[in-house]
């Protein structure tokens, strides 16, 4: 006789007066697979935890935002946010795509730079420019977004040097009617800031302003929002066409859309709440071809999107080392993925899902990671199907900023594969070894011996 | 220690407590337990026969079936006559 699946024995109260919604259990979802691929294959070929990137996913995102905006506004351009995730495969995914780079450091551009994207197609955000970062952007014409006063000065002084005027924008923030207000970065709408920087540029003669910037805030729920920054960008616009007659090439208006993840503490999903790019683009686009722009003044429209455009392509699938009930009668999971490696547990409460068969039967968990810290958990409250040590499971969204901001703790990074369209999947960046650690460190020679 | 011998468990997982009027959920294998222990089988017996049944190692059982019959106790559902 073939032996049946085990679960775990479970016993649940019913509330009384509420027999309906126990009469017919919803079986929970599972995720066998991944573009085609078994998660099973996937982890005996990678290992676990294992990043998973899905590249059509990726491109279709890109396609719909990218159709969402151009439909909208007649010259578009995106710039991918490589803090967001600066993988070099997924980068040039986006740059097939068509995107430029959008930078925050000299280490992301010069990333940009051997991925092979033309230094004029790299914009170069950001409060920490070093002058070697900012000589080599002059050199490569890269739009230079200048974010305080010391910057600005610093580069009418390279232009002299240079012989050359360095393309410059200005980062502009400002009140959009949401909080927080991002106002340390650039210069401010409304107090005259950003006029005061725009006068220097212009007066200055050493500086080509080519466009304004701003990125209000991530994870923006408010369309609206949105609406009042283009507004008073392109206000800004035309003012420089009448003060100075100068017209500039674009409007940068950042990235920030939120994606399908539910934020912690939020009483619905995010899948339920998040805007569409659709409304976000209506909202933008909107604004500017309604602002009195001439038909050849109207600026190319640049978007920083990044984690819209990759946070649902991308997911983690783990294993459940253990389970335990907690001193409060709570169950509690103990999986692969720590917080070093899913960082943004920290910020959303990631859905997560069986891969394989479950009944219909959950109990309300937590869901820790395997590090010694009681910092490390993944979900502090979930309805989680029955799952047994060895189980796998898949979390979702967790495309966006987990490969950049993970952190090499206790465990080594593990590795990370890409999905191609075809569901063949690539290894796009190899697991840490302990000689990869041990190659930066070095050892004092009166510390190399000891005897215990 | 065994399970209150006039509990009632249903096919599809329903089990009734006359004494309380209270009513539970039980997934197919806490179902099978429950009825094990109103045979008042021994931890033993129980284990070897859920092992004939289903694809599970002893040690994992050996926790699970402990830790269900802690949530049998917290639903006042089991008598302790140890
Ligand atoms: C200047 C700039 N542009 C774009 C982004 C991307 O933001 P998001 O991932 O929220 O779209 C950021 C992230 O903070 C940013 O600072």
């Amino acid at each position: 006789m073939e032996k049946k699946r085990y679960e775990r024995p479970v016993i649940k109260r019913l509330e009384t007066g509420v027999p309906a919604k126990f009469g017919r259990p919803q079986k929970p979802e599972i995720m066998s697979d991944i573009d085609g691929v078994s998660v099973e294959s996937l982890v005996n070929q990678f290992g676990s935890p294992l990043y998973v990137y899905s590249e059509k996913q990726i491109r279709d995102k890109y396609r719909k935002a990218y159709k969402a905006f151009s439909t909208r506004y007649p010259k578009v351009q995106f710039a991918w946010s490589y803090k967001t995730n600066y993988l070099g495969a997924i980068c040039n995914v986006f740059h097939q795509e068509g995107s430029w780079a959008e930078v925050v450091s000299g280490f992301e551009y010069d990333k940009a730079r051997a991925l092979g994207v033309e230094g004029s197609k790299i914009i170069f955000n950001g409060p920490d420019k070093s002058v070697e970062d900012l000589e080599k952007a002059i050199k490569n014409d890269s739009p230079i977004h200048i974010d305080h006063l010391d910057e600005l000065y610093t580069l009418i002084e390279l232009s002299g040097k240079a012989g050359k005027k360095p393309s410059v924008a200005i980062r502009i923030n400002m009140d959009t009617g949401i909080y927080p207000r991002w106002d340390r970065f650039g210069f401010n709408y409304e107090n005259g800031q950003a006029w005061d920087a725009l006068n220097k540029i212009m007066h200055s003669g050493k500086l080509e302003l080519i466009g304004l910037h701003t990125h209000i805030g991530t994870f923006m729920l408010s369309t609206e929002a949105y609406r009042v920054a283009a507004i008073k960008m392109a206000d800004l616009a035309r003012g420089l066409k009448d003060k100075f007659n100068h017209k500039i090439k674009y409007i940068d208006m950042g990235g920030g859309f939120a994606t399908a993840n539910t934020l912690k503490g939020s009483y619905l999903p995010g899948d339920d709440i998040t805007p569409s790019i659709e409304d976000f683009a209506e909202a933008i686009t909107s604004a500017l071809v309604n602002a009195h722009f001439s038909t050849d003044e109207l600026p190319v429209l640049v978007l920083e999107s990044g984690r819209a455009l990759i946070d649902e392509a991308g997911y983690m699938i783990g294993t459940v080392l253990a389970n335990k009930r907690l001193a409060t009668g709570q169950r509690a999971t103990i999986a692969d993925i720590g917080v070093n490696l899913l960082f943004t547990s920290f910020w959303y409460e990631h859905k997560v899902k069986p891969a394989q068969e479950v009944t219909q039967f959950t109990e309300p968990s937590k869901i820790y990671g395997p590090l010694c810290m009681n910092i490390d958990i993944m979900r502090d409250n979930i309805e989680l199907p029955l799952l047994n040590k060895g189980d796998r499971f898949v979390v979702h969204h967790t495309g966006a900023y987990n490969n950049t901001q993970w952190l090499q703790f206790i465990t080594l990074r593990p590795n990370v594969v890409m999905i191609d369209e075809n569901g063949q999947p690539h290894l796009i960046r190899e697991k840490e070894s302990l000689e990869d650690i041990k190659k930066l460190e070095q050892i004092p020679e009166h510390l190399r011996n000891f005897e215990l | 220690m065994k399970i209150n011998p006039n509990i009632a468990i249903n096919e599809n997982g329903l089990l009734f407590n006359p004494s309380t009027g209270e009513s539970f959920r039980v997934n197919p294998t806490g179902a099978r337990v429950a009825e094990l222990l109103k045979e008042e089988r021994s931890l033993d017996v129980i284990i070897s026969k859920i092992q004939e049944e289903y694809e599970v190692d002893r040690y994992t059982l050996e926790k699970d079936i402990a830790d269900f019959i802690q949530l049998l106790k917290n639903n006042a559902l089991i008598q302790n006559n140890e």
